[in-house]
């Protein structure tokens, strides 16, 4: 299976999108595409995109902040997406609306 | 400006200026009143709508403190509401004292959740927006109120977003809005508490507004947003009809482009706002090209934020948040040229976005 990584760390939004997609255009259906991102919009933005492009995110995870640098501020805490590409249409966007969204915290 | 001569006094005073300015603000809260469908001692002024929600949020919080001081919300409400409810929940180091509702895709409160979220013992509060004034879906306010009235539950309602613009709600425990909203100056927020509605405010007794503040109001600038309110009163349905029609023309608009995102609900909206988000657009980049060609838009990209976080409510609804255009249409009194100015934004917008795009080297995408 195809697999190719992109590492966005460090780029703010829109720009880990934008290497999302462009990793993704021309890839057979079935490419698993991991992208690693730190910016907080892309936690929102990546699974808007896979809907939009009608692709399927099969997992996203947070992974720790593992630096061992001596600047206090140096945050390297940042989100692993997996996308799976299906068949490509070349302009597949859309609205959609009304599917439910539970509390998020009661 | 006559106003600012006439109402200088403490309106307190026994002296002749002093009732004068008192004479006025009474004017400004009776016209207000008779506009919202209550009745005047129920109109307190505070300095600005997001002062007239957290104050009517504290006093809701403060009157049911022997029941508990949990508080529920919408998780696309103004953030005046959920940053002091996240603070209050900080400080007590107990997240189940504040509970953000979710809502669907086009921005609407989830109900059923909602009922659950307020049948929580030691709910005192649930706060509910009559609608998003980023994205322009209204909520269910009648069926929350019916909810919130079938638990004992004060519903507070920020009507900021409607006032002026939108039927004024009548579902409501305590109500805020902004003079803004209708066309009126800065600083004036109303709010109000019918004598229904158990509600105290913290802290020592005060004397201004019915002791629902210690900011005295500025007698001019009430004066002002009670005029404002009375034109756009007189001119509301005409002028929603207007707003829906460009609204209408402009969301077919915003369709048409390549990979958009439109969000809030087509229908059951406000007339007058308008929010769609661009895949591969650069939010702040796209502001700025539109205000070159003459438009002001907002946006609530991250990049546009002062904290590069993106928009709360686009989040909550799953919006795509980059690339993201927010319209919010003048009144007719303040644009009279609009229509031709949307023509004019319908034309140019697709080039707008395509010289942003390609800013980005994301044309082919």
């Amino acid at each position: 299976m195809n697999e190719i990584e992109v590492d966005a760390r460090g780029l703010r939004c829109p720009l880990p999108v934008i290497r999302l997609a462009a990793a993704a255009q021309g890839t057979p259906a079935g490419t698993r595409i991991t992208v690693l991102t730190s910016d907080p919009a892309a936690r929102h933005d990546i699974p808007a995109w896979c809907r939009m492009r009608n692709h399927e995110l099969i997992e996203i995870t947070q992974e720790p902040d593992t630096a061992e640098s001596d600047t206090a501020e140096s945050d390297t805490a940042y989100l692993r997406f997996v996308v799976v590409i299906r068949s490509q249409s070349s302009n597949a966007a859309g609205g959609g609306s009304g599917s439910a969204r539970s509390s998020r915290a009661t | 400006m006559a106003a600012l001569d006439a109402g200088w006094a403490d309106p307190r005073r026994l002296y002749t200026e002093a009732r004068r300015a008192r004479a006025l603000l009474d004017q400004a809260r009776e016209l207000l009143a008779d506009g919202l469908g209550v009745r005047p001692p129920e109109v307190s002024f505070l300095p600005g709508g997001p002062a007239a929600l957290r104050a009517g949020l504290e006093g809701l919080m403060y009157a049911g403190r022997r029941r508990g001081a949990r508080m529920v919300a919408t998780a696309v409400e103004h953030s005046a509401i959920l940053t002091t409810g996240r603070y209050h929940a900080a400080q007590a180091d107990n997240p189940l004292l504040f509970a953000e509702v979710g809502v669907d895709r086009v921005g609407r409160l989830d109900l059923p959740a909602f009922e659950d979220a307020i049948s929580i013992p030691g709910t005192v509060l649930a706060a509910v927006q009559s609608a998003n004034g980023e994205i322009g879906t209204r909520q269910p306010l009648e069926q929350a109120h019916e909810l919130c009235r079938t638990h004992g539950i004060p519903l507070l309602v920020d009507a900021i977003a409607s006032l002026g613009r939108d039927p004024t709600p009548v579902n409501f425990d305590v109500m805020a809005g902004d003079a803004r909203s209708w066309g009126g100056p800065a600083g004036l927020g109303v709010l109000v508490v019918p004598e229904r509605t158990r509600w105290r405010r913290p802290g020592p007794a005060s004397d201004v507004e019915q002791g629902r503040t210690d900011v005295e109001p500025v007698v001019a600038v009430a004066l002002a947003a009670a005029e404002a309110w009375r034109q756009t009163w007189a001119n509301r349905v005409d002028e929603a009809a207007r707003s829906s029609a460009i609204i209408a023309r402009l969301r077919a608009a915003a369709a048409d482009l390549h990979d958009v995102d439109v969000v809030g609900d087509a229908d059951d909206r406000l007339p007058h706002v308008l929010t769609f988000s661009l895949l591969y657009v650069d939010g702040e980049a796209l502001v700025i090209e539109l205000d070159r060609r003459g438009f002001a838009v907002g946006s609530g990209s991250a990049c546009t934020s002062s904290t590069l976080e993106p928009s709360h409510v686009l989040a909550a609804i799953g919006a795509l948040t980059h690339g993201n255009v927010r319209i919010t249409l003048p009144l007719n009194a303040i644009a009279p040229t609009l229509d031709a100015d949307v023509d004019r934004f319908i034309t140019e917008l697709p080039d707008a976005v395509a010289v942003v795009r390609a800013q980005l080297g994301a044309s082919g995408l």
